[in-house]
């Protein structure tokens, strides 16, 4: 278990992070520039915390108070960088032996083997780094950070470099690799399909403030704030007011909207995902709009509609359907949708 | 042919570039850690023996080892011995211009080298030593070499502090920037151009090294 408690001043930048890994995989969620980067550096030992306390396993690796700051050599704790920091003059079987600087040589010769087995490398001992496809490297690099045996691994944007095609392959050996590994996980990321495939529970960052972590079909279905639920991917936003339990006035659109769950008391915007708008009305939840662009994506064809609230800005709705779908609507100029009350999501906190 | 000027200045050459090797790398490495604005004013300091005439950088050097001066009245006082005018008092002067050569190629050196890679080094529990001898230097190797040809060369070649350090004294001082100098001021123009083409020999194979070592990069 990996418990993070940290606080750090950089410049006009303020990091605090609060989690805790319960096994499994955890991910960091943000946009580029949240502190995610510090926040597994300071994990790994290689920022200093301005004040708080790591924990991992029992074991104090940071404690601003206690005056505990283990060198990060003593931290037995894996990082993946995101261009996985292979040492370029060395083989790949030099690069596995580096990361078990601890063992007798004897030892270490045959944790290599056993590393070269385990991540398919056999045959490219000999070669270097820069002989190998993004693939191999990402292996050889996981590779390494094995033969040292880590309590926890910290992957950094671990697809940011490479082309979707091979991201995919590489997604789905990472997984069989975090299967394998015993340790708790946590992986930085700001592509929440990422998120959904590979983690089980989430921490939203937000310039450096870190939301409660919750389960990420949780912060799918309810994101609860505006940041998460833009990293989370949905595109429709209204400032709005609570009416009752049960009811916002969406200022923006310009209409009143029923939803399924409780409206809490400080509700600031609500927020549709784009696919969850019903070109059909329903009696309830009705919102009268007119189309004013339509837009061909790859599959799909994407609507933008004019609400009452206006038509311009956040006044707009996106709407995405099937190609078919919308051609079998005959190009209307004006159409009401449905949003049912399930699927409006009220959120806190600024952003919108 | 009296071949002492070669041997005193290929010896000069040889003691100031292995000075400077360690020096040089030990300055760049530890400077690059600084904050900022102490790292200017000392990265100003140690590089403006590159630009300066090297008479000043003699005559700053008298002003400090002279027999007379701080530093060389004590030495004096204290060892019996004279720092001025002595062959390795050419070392010294020749430290001293080329210092900015090996200072500078090994802090580009160092500057192009992924951060990364020490940090990685350090998460999986290699020693500081380690990261700096077995994965900083050899992924500096190509920048670090060259800086080291350069400066031995510009050694070989080092006049101007030299001779106002060390002087002329033949089968001394001499080394083979003053022999000519020397050779020519006599009128003996046809020993002076053979210690010419002498020199010329040699700075061409050592710049010729550097560019093989470029290339490879």
């Amino acid at each position: 278990m990996l418990q993070v408690n940290i606080q750090k001043k950089l410049g006009d930048f303020r990091l605090d992070v609060h989690f805790e890994t319960g096994g499994g995989v955890l991910a960091l969620l943000g946009a580029s520039g949240c502190g995610k980067s510090v926040t597994l550096k300071c994990i790994a030992g290689l920022e200093k915390p301005d004040k708080g306390r790591i924990v991992l396993n029992d074991r104090v690796l940071f404690d601003s108070e206690r005056r505990v700051d283990l060198p990060p050599q003593r931290r037995r704790v894996g990082y993946l960088f995101q261009n996985y920091a292979l040492f370029p003059h060395m083989t790949a079987a030099e690069n596995i032996a580096a990361g078990a600087p601890h063992l007798p040589p004897k030892e270490r010769q045959a944790a290599v083997a056993e590393q070269i087995r385990a991540f398919h490398l056999e045959g490219l001992e000999k070669h270097r780094p820069h002989q190998l496809s993004g693939g191999q490297q990402q292996r050889l690099a996981l590779a390494r950070i094995m033969a040292g045996d880590p309590e926890v691994l910290l992957l950094d944007e671990p697809f940011s470099a490479l082309d979707s095609y091979l991201k995919w392959q590489l997604e789905l050996e990472l997984m069989d690799t975090l299967k394998s590994f015993g340790g708790d996980v946590v992986f930085v990321s700001h592509d929440r399909d990422e998120v959904c495939r590979l983690c089980q529970s989430v921490c939203v960052l937000t310039d450096g403030t870190s939301e409660p972590q919750e389960t990420v079909r949780r912060l799918m279905e309810a994101p609860g704030t505006v940041s998460a639920a833009l990293l989370s991917g949905c595109k429709n936003y209204s400032r709005a007011e609570r009416l009752d339990d049960h009811t916002v006035r969406c200022g923006d659109w310009g209409v009143t909207l029923r939803t399924a769950a409780e409206v809490p008391a400080n509700v600031t915007a609500v927020g549709v995902r784009a696919h969850h708008i019903v070109p059909i009305a329903a009696g309830e939840n009705d919102i009268p709009c007119t189309v004013v662009r339509v837009i061909e994506d790859a599959f799909s064809t994407v609507v933008m509609l004019a609400t009452p609230g206006g038509n311009t800005g956040k006044s707009l709705l996106r709407l995405e359907l099937d190609r078919g779908r919308w051609a079998a609507l005959g190009g209307p100029d004006r159409l009401t949708v449905h949003i049912a009350p399930e699927q409006v999501m009220a959120l806190t906190g600024g952003g919108v | 042919m009296d071949w002492y000027p070669l041997y005193n200045s290929l010896r000069i050459a040889v003691i100031s570039a292995v000075i400077v090797f360690f020096t040089g790398i030990a300055a760049a490495y530890y400077i690059a850690k600084l904050p900022r604005l102490i790292k200017g004013a000392l990265d100003v300091v140690l590089t403006l023996p590159l630009v300066l005439p090297p008479t000043v950088v003699g005559y700053l050097l008298l002003c400090l080892l002279g027999p007379r001066r701080t530093v060389g009245a004590w030495v004096l006082e204290t060892f019996g011995a004279r720092l001025t005018m002595q062959w390795w008092s050419a070392v010294f002067a020749v430290t001293v211009v080329v210092f900015p050569l090996m200072y500078r190629t090994a802090r580009g050196a160092f500057e192009s080298f992924d951060e990364d890679l020490a940090r990685a080094g350090k998460t999986l529990g290699l020693s500081n030593s380690y990261i700096f001898w077995r994965i900083r230097m050899p992924c500096c190797r190509q920048g670090i070499i060259a800086g080291a040809v350069l400066s031995f060369a510009r050694a070989i070649g080092e006049y101007g502090a030299t001779s106002m350090v060390a002087g002329y004294t033949p089968g001394r001082t001499a080394t083979v920037a003053t022999e000519v100098y020397q050779l020519w001021r006599i009128g003996n123009d046809a020993l002076a151009l053979r210690w010419v083409l002498v020199n010329i020999a040699i700075s061409a194979v050592v710049l010729l090294a550097v560019n093989l070592l470029e290339r490879r990069r």
